[in-house]
């Protein structure tokens, strides 16, 4: 016997999209908004900058005039800026946790899932 | 493109045109992935410095020839309209299917707003070029997402050829500066000295941080298979047009290093905006600066433009197959768009081209991308477990089974490490979206779904079912 799913109502629906967009925002939009996330690069400017100190070469003077950057105190920032990559390998461990974990509930889910599909589509099977 | 095919004793099926050839998978490929050289890729530079970028490159084509070679065999199989998400549907199971739907639609969600974001950027950059500084970039990223927005709302044809052209236009662009500064137009030259005197800013961890962005060059190749159904011989086209596709990208991603690294600053290129733009600025030649004005406008249009059909068609298929409101399964009875689904995405678009900076926005479309790959690795696996290569007639069957699998797998571990370092709170932040979506799926949203409507191709029993 077919599975007869039971028909939404449209304020059901307006329900759904609403989670789906408070779920989207909420969750990717909201850490940027409050400057949760974001990449950390920091710039380390030296006092009195010139093209030498900031270890640009003749050429490269040459190219940054071209790019509109004359003044090597414009450029300081962006030259001294670096990432800062030290990291905790526990923050690490629970990165792979919650990525491993997040595939695993996804395939063990989908699979009960997937059973009731074949077993619609092609009948129950016979032991 | 429809047409109506019935067999004996069957109901008519609309069913769409077989007309691509192995060219139009190429431009297809191409034409969605052509914008990473233009912005984005440039990042990898930022993150590693200029050996890290080059090798960044080297490597996510490796991972995307992988995909390239995986996706092949799967999708001549499977050969429906929808892709990935159709593959999920019928080899791992209907929560699979919802989450590589939203894959799609978040990577390509994301992407457009990167595109407007570009061209507000790029916009403000001449304007200033031109003594007009300080121009507002906010309304031209709102005009841009909506006009695209509407163009797919009435039809779809005539925008996807037209991509086609300008597309072409942008590849040919990158070309002309490549020769041109090899012929000595440039009034700068060259100058690779940071390879010798600060060859790696960060050591080698910079390299694997690198790689993080480094899949900004080939981002949506894999799109390629969103038009199986359309293709006349898939088991030829589609790998044939795939595997074209990723060798022009890796030359043209390159060719995009080399010019942008020999004339930009490693410390200004691992920021800039419109890196490809900038290159020719430093070459002081007018007719190389408007080429790369128009390179950069039209890679970054013919992007955005594909990603509103393919994200509106993405979201599309799971309104009508009921994994979201049914609502949105609607077709606009004038212009046969799915066009709830498109104004849906627009203000999600909006929100984050409006509010987020560019390198954000490119990490969560790289994020939703890496996560597809990922599933790419043990769908794969499970495909060829549940039907063996001698149950089911497959298009293509590719070669050293399962070498490609494992090397994706291990290069997509790295890359989730390469964005943990700089990004890690992004990536926590939309993992933790996908799980709580998932539950969402499964406990709410699946008892509206009909189960044997989830697998429609002529397969026997998988095995073990």
């Amino acid at each position: 016997m077919a599975y007869k799913p039971p028909k939404q109502s449209f304020a059901g629906q307006i329900f759904d999209v609403i989670t789906l967009l408070v779920l989207t925002v909420g969750a990717l939009y909201l850490p940027l908004y409050l400057g949760l996330a974001g990449a950390a690069k920091t710039p380390a400017p030296i006092a009195n900058p010139t093209w030498e100190a900031l270890g640009q070469n003749a050429t490269e003077q040459q190219q940054w005039a071209a790019l509109g950057v004359t003044d090597p105190a414009a450029a300081n920032d962006i030259i001294t800026a670096r990432f800062d990559y030290s990291f905790s390998w526990m923050a690490l461990v629970v990165m792979a946790i919650l990525v491993i974990g997040y595939f695993v509930l996804v395939v063990r889910l989908s699979d009960k899932e997937y059973r009731d599909v074949i077993a619609e589509r092609f009948g129950v099977k016979k032991r | 493109m429809v047409d109506t095919k019935t067999a004996p004793g069957q109901p008519e099926r609309l069913q769409l045109l077989r007309v691509l050839g192995p060219a139009h998978i190429w431009a297809l490929g191409v034409g969605i992935v052509l914008v990473g050289e233009y912005m984005g890729w440039n990042f990898a530079v930022g993150k590693g410095g200029m050996i890290a970028g080059l090798i960044a490159c080297w490597v996510a084509g490796l991972l995307y020839t992988c995909v390239a070679m995986i996706d092949s065999e799967v999708t001549s199989t499977v050969a429906a309209a929808g892709g990935q998400y159709a593959q999920a549907k019928h080899i791992v199971g209907p929560l699979m299917a919802f989450n590589v739907g939203l894959f799609l639609v978040m990577a390509y969600t994301m992407l457009e707003a990167a595109n407007a974001i570009t061209i507000g950027f790029l916009l403000d950059t001449v304007a200033g070029m031109q003594g007009h500084s300080g121009l507002h970039q906010q309304p031209f990223i709102v005009l841009c997402i909506m006009f695209l927005a509407w163009l797919n709302y009435r039809g779809v044809l005539a925008t996807l050829t037209f991509n086609l052209v300008i597309t072409a236009i942008a590849f040919m662009a990158i070309i002309a500066l490549f020769l041109s500064v090899q012929f000595g137009v440039s009034s700068v030259p060259l100058d690779f000295s940071a390879v010798t005197t600060d060859p790696m800013p960060y050591g080698w961890i910079g390299i694997l941080a690198s790689l993080h962005f480094g899949l900004w060059y080939y981002l949506g190749i894999e799109g390629t298979c969103q038009a199986a159904e359309e293709v006349r011989s898939p088991a030829r086209s589609l790998p044939y047009g795939t595997m074209a596709g990723i060798m022009t990208l890796l030359i043209a991603a390159t060719m995009t290093w080399y010019v942008c690294s020999g004339l930009i600053p490693w410390e200004y290129l691992g920021q800039a905006g419109t890196p490809l733009f900038d290159a020719a600025r430093v070459t002081g030649n007018r007719g190389l600066m408007v080429l790369l004005f128009i390179g950069t406008m039209f890679s970054t249009l013919a992007s955005a433009n594909g990603c509103i059909n393919d994200a509106s068609r993405a979201w599309f298929s799971m309104g009508r197959d009921r994994y979201l409101p049914i609502w949105f399964g609607a077709v606009h009875p004038v212009y046969r768009t799915p066009y709830r689904s498109i104004i849906f995405l627009v203000p999600i678009a909006l929100i984050f081209a409006l509010g987020a900076p560019l390198d954000q926005v490119v990490t969560f479309s790289i994020l939703s991308g890496l996560l597809g790959y990922t599933f790419m690795t043990f769908n794969m696996v499970m495909f060829r477990k549940k039907w063996p290569l001698d149950t089911i007639k497959r298009g293509y069957v590719h070669p050293m089974h399962p070498l490609p699998t494992i090397v994706l797998l291990i290069l997509c571990a790295t890359a989730y490490v390469a964005v943990f370092l700089g990004y890690g709170t992004q990536l926590i932040a939309m993992v933790s979206f996908y799980i709580i979506a998932s539950l969402w799926f499964h406990f709410r949203r699946y008892r509206f779904v009909r189960r044997g409507d989830q697998f429609t191709m002529p397969w026997p029993r998988p095995e073990g079912y």
